[in-house]
């Protein structure tokens, strides 16, 4: 059974445009994903690379559960996202680009508050919570002070515990270590590492950083305009698009340079 | 082999993860400990600009009589103050978390939609019962009411049973802020205003025209005001207040499946669109 199976996924929103049609403003179709397809194998870590806009964080919501599809298939462990979606839950957790924590609470509360939604008690938090603390490398002096006094890497590395306490096999990654200065950076990445050795998880590591998915991932998928256009490993893109460094390798599957936006990056709130 | 936790662990985590709302609930009350006391004067306030309206009617040359008056005025401000609270939090469980961003870890959480809100709801209740019985024992000191009939514990009951239709509504007015996340919460004040206006909150409903007078059964604040009332004032027990208890219990079993079905569609309605998400 593959950890990951993803079958034709498709996601749409509506756009309204500027432009009016009997006074009315017009709404069209863009599509956020196009029949995406791939399978993971338990315990890999696939990074997926793209563009804002190019629908990364779309691919984490559905698997996530956090939109539904308009077409396609998606399973967790055989679990469908959609039909099935409670044991997904119970199986997934996600660190995304913001942190998004109650603001007032301290570290410790939010964990608490994220623990028992997945029937964590309060003995077994009081217990787990300082351990995973101190494994992000979260000093425990600072555990009973709001969020609002950490700075954004402090704030991820809780983001990382919160995703962690929760014991997910499958791990979605969306942008983990965008923002953040190089001191934290590695300090996630490091951590990444660790959690792949140590824990029985499989990653799915959405970034537009090609270092991070080069140094983090063993297959490397380019998601270009909803689109997977390649997946493989990273030394097998730059062979098959003739390249030196993954960019170069990038930039011949899309025919655009990393740094260029999608310029239908508004293409859906999700992209 | 599946690596999804059994049913047997299932009940245990419904109940964990229920007092986990619970507790979010009281983390945040504790953390903005000095604005709930601002809000707790707002409230007061708002109270004594009705209740005084009993000795103003004395005061303009009016016939009555001023205790029993104010009580009945005290009774439906402080149960109206109660409403504004419980809808609040419930229409606060989707807007804060818009604004926290919040809200994709907890609607990608394993718990049963019901639970979710329920957990909001009783502590919505909680919370409000405290507030309004201080509301009220403040109110009732500083113009010295006097209750010698008054069966408190028959008030306490009929509101519990009210509570359940309250958190009902309350769970239909907070899947407003998912499908509108800049107007939803406002939204949420057209069905507080409502009950406001049909339910008897400070006049009897026998004074409204026919068609509010009919809305007015469906509602179930004017089953708990004039329960409540009647138990205040005149010492009523829980017999002779049962014509105003099994419309509740009716309200009741029919309001929260109600809401959490349109908190259900709300939701579907969401993850189809890319509603669930920060905002703020």
């Amino acid at each position: 059974m593959f950890a990951v199976e993803v079958d034709n996924l498709r996601k749409e929103f509506f756009r309204r445009d500027a432009a009016r049609t009997h006074m009315r403003k017009r709404r069209r179709r863009v599509a956020a994903l196009e029949d995406v397809t791939f399978t993971m194998e338990r315990g890999e870590c696939l990074a997926i690379l793209g563009q804002n806009g190019s629908g990364k964080s779309t691919l984490v919501r559905l698997l996530s559960t956090l939109l539904l599809p308009d077409g396609g298939t998606a399973t967790i462990f055989g679990h469908d996202v959609v039909r099935d979606s409670r044991s997904v839950q119970r199986l997934v957790n996600r660190v995304s680009v913001e942190a998004s924590f109650f603001k007032k609470m301290s570290s410790e509360e939010n964990l608490s508050y994220a623990a028992r939604f997945y029937g964590m008690g309060p003995t077994e938090t009081r217990e787990k919570i300082p351990r995973i603390l101190s494994r992000v490398g979260f000093p425990r002096d600072r555990k009973h002070e709001g969020m609002e006094h950490l700075s954004r890497g402090m704030q991820q590395k809780v983001a990382l515990a919160r995703a962690l306490l929760t014991s997910p096999v499958l791990l979605l990654l969306d942008e983990p270590t965008t923002g953040l200065d190089p001191r934290s950076k590695l300090e996630v990445q490091d951590f990444i590492r660790e959690v792949r050795r140590t824990h029985d998880a499989t990653i799915l590591l959405c970034t537009h950083d090609l270092q991070e998915a080069e140094i983090l991932a063993d297959r490397i998928g380019i998601l270009d305009r909803g689109r997977l256009i390649a997946l493989a490993s990273a030394d097998e893109l730059k062979e098959r698009y003739k390249a030196d460094t993954l960019e170069d390798a990038f930039f011949s599957a899309t025919g655009r340079s990393f740094e260029e936006e999608d310029e239908d990056a508004e293409r859906g709130v999700f992209a | 082999m599946s690596v999804v936790p059994g049913p047997s662990s299932s009940l245990r985590h419904e109940a964990v993860s229920f007092a986990g709302v619970v507790e979010r609930n009281w983390y945040l009350i504790k953390r903005y400990g000095w604005w709930e006391l601002a809000f707790f004067f707002w409230s007061l306030a708002n109270t004594l600009t009705i209740v005084f309206i009993a000795k103003g009617i004395k005061a303009a040359g009016g016939q009555i009589d001023v205790n029993r008056a104010t009580t009945t005025l005290l009774i439906g401000a402080v149960i109206w103050s109660f409403l504004g609270l419980v809808f609040e939090f419930m229409t606060e469980t989707v807007a804060w978390e818009r604004w926290e961003g919040t809200i994709e870890y907890t609607f990608m959480a394993p718990i049963r939609r019901p639970v979710h809100l329920a957990g909001v709801g009783i502590f919505a209740v909680l919370y409000g019962v405290l507030r309004s019985a201080v509301l009220f024992v403040v109110i009732a000191l500083m113009f010295g009411l006097h209750m010698p009939d008054a069966n408190f514990l028959a008030a306490a009951i009929v509101l519990a049973i009210a509570s359940i239709s309250f958190m009902g509504i309350g769970t239909m007015t907070s899947v407003l802020p998912l499908i509108s996340p800049e107007k939803g919460a406002q939204l949420g004040f057209i069905a507080q205003g409502t009950l406001l206006v049909i339910s008897g909150v400070y006049y009897p409903v026998s004074v409204l025209p026919g068609w509010m007078q009919w809305l007015s059964t469906i509602s179930p604040a004017t089953y708990a005001l004039r329960g409540i009332r009647h138990a205040i004032l005149d010492g009523a027990g829980i017999t002779s207040l049962w014509g105003d208890i099994w419309p509740l219990i009716i309200i009741g079993v029919i309001a929260f499946p109600l809401g959490v079905w349109i908190f259900k569609q709300g939701e579907i309605y969401a993850k189809k669109h890319g509603k669930l998400k920060r905002s703020g």
